[in-house]
């Protein structure tokens, strides 16, 4: 194969923003869920990792990547019920709850994947879409994973839904105030508790992204963080569906410059660019910030607005 | 059993410290001659998973070795962070668990933590990985044990030199400390023995273990061209999978990683610590003193070889087998000037021939001329 010199480095950024933003994708947007019903569910990094653990162990047990997906997705909506059915009585704090949840997940995961680091599982299947190209690096590149179009797809989805649907709806109200919810006779804890478990799930797909296809082992450092930089992307976001999906590419994108710039040459000063998506992160919400209206989009009863 | 265990200890300690010889003393203390040889309880700690293809792999294979001679008792700790946890531990296997030689095995567990283990319990036994102790500042119940394994890894190179179309090799390595240096330059040297043509691409993830960035990093050498890769991060498993997975070639790292990659696998620079443990072991079970400052290569079963993997030609079977020949002979040198480092400088001066012991290599600082890459 030859080497494609500096073109290495668009391809890699485009590459890595598909390869890397899966996870990110489908955890923010499972908390945008969570959140836009008015809770914070910290605990995601900790279903992404079970999820992963979950996905892989049943990979390799039952010999099917997809059964594994389901198995991560139930799992997650396991812990989301549990943080919810925590969360509804009084006096409890979301955020506390959530960090619980982050290290019982983490712990528990780490506990019953001991036996599942050393098989190997077979892996979620991709599409190739670089066939018209001759290039390898190309055709690696195209080669795109079915979770990453899922994911696509269901951030325009739940963009329209939140605007255009009864359950975008009560989702919103509920989100917004619980007294109006309340008087429209609704039972905001069963909302949230719903919605808890539905973006438990997804983060758990996220994790089995990780575990099942890149980088497609399990390990006990497989996510380092990336659970936690989600939870943050949905609000760097606004909240918005698609907003998280653009953020996650972009994440995805920004990591993969470090090792694409060493590879064509350009090796000095790596952690700086190791640093790349922090730093961008930052610029945009400096760029965006205003100092006098407060976070656009933030759901009223979220515990970091109030 | 149980009971016996702390007297036994510390009779035990008592000789090794005073350095009198445990095999007059002992007998006295006990009702059967035999159980005085005996009744060893050593402590392994990890720093991650034990079964990781990787580091931690290594020793736990070695600790596995040990377990298996007669009045041993192995107790070990995986995922211990290198922070006041370890202390914990250590002081759990010793206070519980009644051992009287540890074996921390990741190298930030050494100062401040086992040095302070080291003074709270002066009749234990702690030899670190690495090559931090140092004489007469260090305590002489600490020590180190570390293994020369550039030599493998200029073997690794050999391989890939014959196996590389492309005339580009890739390294991914974590950190520009003088060890991975040494491994990065070993390699490439290797390769250049077989064709000076050779370069080889490294790319620095900045962590030892950070999955997704190692599987960004060989995608990104493989993209620019490399076909054969290596690595020294603590777990090769995401790279080698990796690697393969796009066709290229693999050479391993710490542990055999070949059942990852049956077809791309060339060899492996493995640890042989099995050996290691079982000399402490043997001389703490008859009373002789702990070596402190313990190291050996190739040639003395420090470090050994994978089995050639179906990628390897009979030409390059060849050139390994005489080369690994005159390594365990002794009479091999891989840093033999002149050898120019990357940014034009004098790396090793013409006519000065640097043995697998030479201390300047302890603190390489530079990439040799053909490693496309930068230490900072």
């Amino acid at each position: 194969m030859e080497g494609i010199g500096i073109w290495g480095v668009p391809l890699a950024i485009f590459a890595g923003a598909i390869r890397v933003s899966t996870p990110f994708i489908f955890v923010s947007l499972g908390e945008s869920i969570t959140e836009r019903s008015g809770r914070i569910n910290l605990g995601l990094e900790g279903t992404l990792v079970f999820g992963a653990m979950t996905a892989y162990a049943i990979a390799v047990m039952s010999g099917s990547p997809w059964l594994g997906v389901l198995a991560a997705m139930a799992t997650g909506a396991v812990f989301g019920l549990i943080h919810g059915w925590i969360c509804k009585f009084p006096k409890v704090n979301d955020i506390a709850i959530g960090i619980a949840m982050m290290q019982f997940g983490l712990g528990l995961a780490f506990f019953l994947g001991k036996p599942f680091i050393q098989p190997v599982a077979p892996h979620l299947p991709s599409i190739a879409l670089g066939g018209w190209s001759d290039l390898p690096q190309i055709q690696s590149a195209l080669n795109i994973n079915v979770l990453f179009i899922i994911g696509a797809l269901l951030a325009v989805a739940l963009w329209w839904a939140f605007k255009n649907t009864r359950i975008g709806l009560i989702l919103r109200v509920v989100g917004d105030s619980s007294d109006a919810a309340r008087a429209m006779g609704l039972n905001p804890d069963t909302v949230r508790l719903l919605a808890t478990a539905v973006g438990g799930s997804l983060a758990a797909v996220g994790g089995a992204y990780l575990s099942l296809y890149y980088p497609g082992s399990w390990n006990e450092g497989i996510s380092s963080g990336q659970g936690l930089m989600a939870v943050a992307l949905v609000i760097f976001a606004r909240w918005n569906p698609i907003g998280c999906f653009l953020a996650a590419l972009l994440f995805g994108g920004a990591g993969a410059l470090g090792p694409a710039l060493q590879s064509v040459g350009v090796t000095q000063g790596y952690y700086l660019f190791y640093a790349a998506p922090y730093v961008l992160t930052l610029v945009i919400l400096v760029a965006t910030s205003s100092p006098t209206r407060s976070l656009g989009g933030a759901p009223g009863t979220l515990s970091i607005t109030k | 059993m149980t009971k016996l265990l702390p007297m036994n200890r510390r009779s035990f300690l008592q000789t090794t410290v005073s350095g009198a010889a445990a095999i007059g003393f002992a007998p006295s203390l006990f009702s059967t001659p035999a159980a005085a040889q005996a009744a060893l309880t050593v402590g392994f700690i990890y720093v991650g998973p034990k079964d990781d293809y990787g580091y931690n792999q290594a020793h736990a294979e070695g600790a596995a070795v040990i377990k298996a001679m007669s009045g041993v008792t192995v107790v070990e700790e995986e995922n211990v962070p290198e922070t006041v946890d370890v202390q914990k531990t250590m002081e759990s296997m010793i206070n519980l668990d009644g051992a009287s030689l540890v074996f921390p095995t990741s190298f930030g567990y050494f100062d401040p933590h086992m040095l302070a283990m080291a003074e709270k319990y002066p009749d234990v036994q702690f030899r670190h990985c690495g090559g931090l102790w140092q004489e007469g500042k260090n305590p002489m119940n600490t020590g180190s044990y570390f293994g020369y394994i550039g030599q493998g890894q200029y073997l690794n190179g050999i391989t890939a030199g014959y196996a590389s179309k492309s005339k580009k090799i890739g390294f991914v390595a974590a950190k520009p400390i003088p060890q991975v240096l040494q491994n990065i330059n070993s390699f490439l040297l290797g390769a250049r023995s077989v064709d000076p043509a050779i370069t080889c691409q490294v790319i620095f993830t900045g962590e030892w273990s950070l999955a997704v960035k190692e599987a960004e990093a060989t995608n990104a050498l493989i993209d620019q061209g490399a076909d054969v890769i290596t690595c020294h991060v603590d777990s090769p498993k995401v790279v080698v999978e990796t690697a393969a997975g796009r066709g290229a070639f693999v050479c391993g790292y710490h542990a055999n990683q070949s059942p990852l990659a049956p077809d791309k696998y060339l060899t492996g620079a493995e640890w042989a610590w099995g050996n290691v443990y079982t000399k402490f072991v043997t001389e703490a079970q008859a009373g002789t003193p702990l070596g402190n400052f313990v190291r050996g290569g190739l040639k003395d079963g420090f470090v050994k070889m994978s089995p050639l993997g179906p990628g390897v030609s009979e030409e390059a079977r060849k050139t390994f087998d005489a080369t690994l020949a005159e390594m365990m002979a002794g009479s091999f040198s891989v840093f033999k000037g002149p050898i120019k480092d990357n940014k034009g400088g004098d790396a090793v001066t013409a006519g000065q021939t640097l043995a697998e012991d030479a201390i300047e290599l302890e603190s390489m600082a530079y990439l040799v001329e053909g490693v496309v890459g930068s230490t900072s």
